[in-house]
């Protein structure tokens, strides 16, 4: 979004006149560690979920916890709170 | 009917803002603090005006909640001296970036160390590069104006800009002088109410202050530096229709005496009163000497300043701040760079003095014109001369 934008585009003091823009934000792009969901071990408990201080883990069709990985920054944490070890944390180079 | 009444500068800048029916002052008001705030606390205590009056716990904070003040949408004033402003110094930068048109009077004083609460440029001179409109007063009258004026500019949707209005620490801040107060009904025609288009408020919800990565982070301030300068075309229609209403006119480069004079003196704020009278002399003697007074100090106003003092030989620049270890006083490089790849250009030299409260009498003027012209046809190297200072 951000790298198209001109100085000409820029409103007055760069206030943001929509609200709730984050998600046209891509803030995924800082990650060094991506969460890797082990759905052997997941019982579905929504703790990543709850977590997660981006909202970027999303609960996908079958009930299961997926990380959007367009916004996921790889902070860790659903990886620290679940009750399970589900998630493991990948370094992003191990693609 | 106006009225002449007796004031001192810091009562009068108070004035101004109660005449301009302000919503909120914060300040801090312990030393090196002056007389503005005082006042308008005791306005506000005696119902003679109807503003938020927040005394806060130090500058940075009296800033901060400016501009906490002016994002709502509110009419904000304040004001510091010396010491202080160095403490809202980040805040400064926070202020021009986010367009939030606080008015603010300093009233300029040296800096510590030693601790010194009396006058000279060192105070605004640490702040030149803060984007602030920045004017300086050369005596009360010119500081009520001027505040009323900072409003009308700095509130204007085409520029939204903080307005700095400098008046020297004392010589002005302390001492009283008649002023011409006006009618508000004159007041009220000068100033509209500020109405601020991207003030916060629940029910439209934005966002003030997001964070600048740097895929956008230069552009914005490209931004910032363009509309300063373009809020030139405010400022001077702001000093026009003053000049209509109250009949009091204001210019970026002020000219006293300058036809056809050889040899320019180049001051700001109340100096250029006392370099009047050597300017005088000079001229009854019928030496070719004129007064330029700098009023407006940002947006740095290029083209008037290069057309005033084209045609002389020497300009005499004189600072009331040390630069360390810099090329000469701050004005003074200042002025010197504008003119560096002019054609036509007189030759520019430096004279520093009024440090820290020195007094500057007439002849010490005179002195500053003579050996001006002596430094400029001697060639001089030396980046600048002092005045009054012992052990030359």
């Amino acid at each position: 979004m951000t790298d198209k934008l001109t100085w000409r585009d820029l409103e007055v003091g760069n206030i943001l006149l929509k609200p709730g823009n984050a998600s046209e934000r891509r803030t995924g792009d800082w990650r060094t560690e991506r969460p890797v969901v082990d759905r052997e071990k997941c019982n579905k408990c929504g703790l990543c979920w709850l977590y997660c201080p981006d909202a970027a883990i999303k609960v996908v069709d079958d009930g299961y916890y997926e990380p959007d990985l367009y916004y996921c920054k790889g902070c860790g944490i659903c990886a620290e709170m679940c009750p399970k070890g589900a998630i493991q944390m990948i370094e992003e180079e191990e693609k | 009917m106006s009225k002449r009444v007796a004031l001192e500068a810091s009562f009068a800048a108070a004035e101004a803002a109660r005449m301009a029916d302000v919503d909120v002052v914060a300040a801090y008001p312990i030393t090196p603090q002056t007389h503005v705030p005082e006042r308008l606390a005791e306005m506000v205590a005696n119902g003679e005006l109807d503003a938020a009056y927040i005394p806060v716990e130090s500058e940075h904070s009296a800033l901060s909640a400016c501009l906490g003040s002016a994002a709502v949408g509110a009419r904000t004033f304040t004001a510091t001296a010396g010491q202080g402003l160095e403490l809202m110094h980040e805040v400064l930068f926070v202020a021009s970036s986010m367009r939030y048109p606080v008015v603010m009077t300093v009233c300029n004083r040296a800096l510590s160390a030693p601790l010194s609460v009396w006058g000279d440029h060192s105070d605004v001179m640490a702040t030149r590069d803060c984007g602030w409109i920045q004017v300086f007063a050369e005596n009360n009258q010119e500081a009520f104006d001027l505040v009323l004026w900072g409003f009308r500019v700095g509130e204007d949707p085409k520029v939204l800009f903080p307005v700095m209005v400098n008046f020297d620490g004392f010589t002005l801040s302390h001492v009283t002088e008649p002023v011409i107060l006006p009618e508000q009904s004159e007041v009220d025609r000068f100033l509209p109410k500020f109405q601020y288009p991207f003030a916060l408020n629940p029910d439209k919800p934005m966002s003030h202050g997001a964070f600048g990565p740097p895929d956008i982070y230069a552009e914005t301030k490209i931004a910032q530096e363009v509309a300063l300068r373009q809020s030139m075309e405010v400022i001077l229609q702001g000093w026009k229709e003053f000049g209509e209403i109250f009949g009091r006119y204001y210019s970026p480069v002020e000219l006293y005496r300058t036809e056809g004079a050889k040899t320019l003196l180049l001051t700001m704020g109340s100096f250029g009163e006392t370099a009047r009278i050597a300017v005088d002399r000079k001229r009854d003697n019928g030496e070719a000497v004129g007064l330029i007074s700098l009023r407006l100090f940002r947006p740095f106003p290029l083209d008037q300043f290069r057309q005033a003092v084209k045609d002389a030989e020497t300009l005499v620049v004189f600072d009331r701040c040390i630069s360390f270890g810099g090329p000469g006083g701050p004005v003074f490089s200042e002025v010197k760079s504008a003119l560096y790849d002019q054609e036509k250009k007189p030759r520019v030299v430096n004279l520093i003095g009024g440090l820290g409260g020195r007094d500057m009498p007439v002849k010490d003027f005179e002195y500053v014109i003579d050996r001006g012209r002596e430094m400029a046809s001697e060639g001089t190297t030396q980046i600048f001369e002092t005045v009054g200072i012992r052990g030359e």
